[in-house]
């Protein structure tokens, strides 16, 4: 058994991803957990390209790494003080949480493990190869997203821009000073 | 070798660290960055399987992408939630000075 880039590459992103997920969800500074996030989000890009979907890894370090991360930690900022720094992070029913996150692992990785779907799969190193060669997926997405003549997703993709204006009136609207 | 299942049991534990935080954290804001790990991990299964699927002979072109679709919808909406969640935070801040889920308890059974 050859190790190859892709393998190697997977797990050191696969164990980057999973640290700092636990270090989002166990720290108990609440800043140190929104950077924790950062790198969470940024490691999950490296997953996108690994997986041969360029388009996605860069919406992905544009929104959640760039976007999202700053209103959360302008959330933060904003609610400083609301917790006192004393007490736990966790609440009363962790060990219950617990539980019930370490059962649906279970269930959901012997899922993943007796499925016939899972079984017969492409590896991702000759996805790599076929993304130098092919030019990748973005040409193909934007047809898909906006093409007006043979089937896309043009109506959901407006449907979605409903949406996200919704969200922006509903989020000035429920967050000014009265 | 890296495989679908790879992608999908790391996916599974991702999700699964993102449950366990939005089950057991007190504050409003950590609650909602699990639930952005969540999203997180579920758009890996999703890209998996589109990219497993790159490969596969019987689909057309849209049936090939239709996971990244899917994963860019996800996105949208995960950014307009987190909006709308974050400026709900502020506001129950403004109002009552806490955003320890334990003590917003107006509607408790």
């Amino acid at each position: 058994m050859s190790i190859d880039v892709a393998t190697v590459a997977f797990y050191v992103i696969a164990i980057t991803l999973v640290g700092s997920s636990l270090a989002v969800v166990l720290l108990r500074n609440i800043v140190h957990a929104a950077l924790f996030l950062a790198v969470v989000f940024g490691a999950a890009a490296g997953v996108y390209v690994l997986l041969n979907a360029e388009f996605i890894a860069i919406v992905q370090i544009l929104i959640y790494a760039g976007a999202v991360t700053i209103l959360v930690l302008f959330a933060i900022m904003l609610t400083q003080n609301a917790m006192s720094q004393s007490s736990s992070p966790f609440s009363g029913q962790t060990w219950l949480a617990a539980i019930i996150a370490v059962a649906l692992a279970a269930g959901l990785i012997f899922t993943v493990g007796a499925s016939q779907m899972a079984l017969g799969s492409a590896n991702a190193s000759a996805n790599m190869v076929h993304a130098i060669n092919g030019g990748g997926s973005v040409a193909r997405i934007g047809q898909l997203l906006y093409s007006p003549f043979n089937y896309s997703y043009v109506l959901p993709f407006e449907i979605a821009s409903v949406v996200l204006l919704a969200a922006i009136i509903g989020a000035i609207v429920i967050g000014r000073e009265d | 070798m890296v495989t679908l299942n790879s992608f999908l049991v790391l996916g599974a534990l991702v999700f699964c660290i993102g449950l366990f935080g939005a089950l057991s954290k007190r504050n409003a804001v950590a609650i909602l960055m699990s639930i952005e790990i969540m999203l997180n991990a579920v758009n890996i299964s999703l890209v998996a399987y589109a990219s497993s699927f790159q490969s596969y002979a019987g689909a057309g072109h849209g049936e090939r992408l239709t996971g990244q679709i899917f994963a860019i919808f996800i996105i949208t909406v995960a950014a307009a939630e987190a909006a709308v969640a974050l400026a709900m935070i502020i506001a129950i801040y403004r109002r009552r000075s806490t955003i320890d889920v334990g003590q917003i308890n107006l509607m408790r059974w």
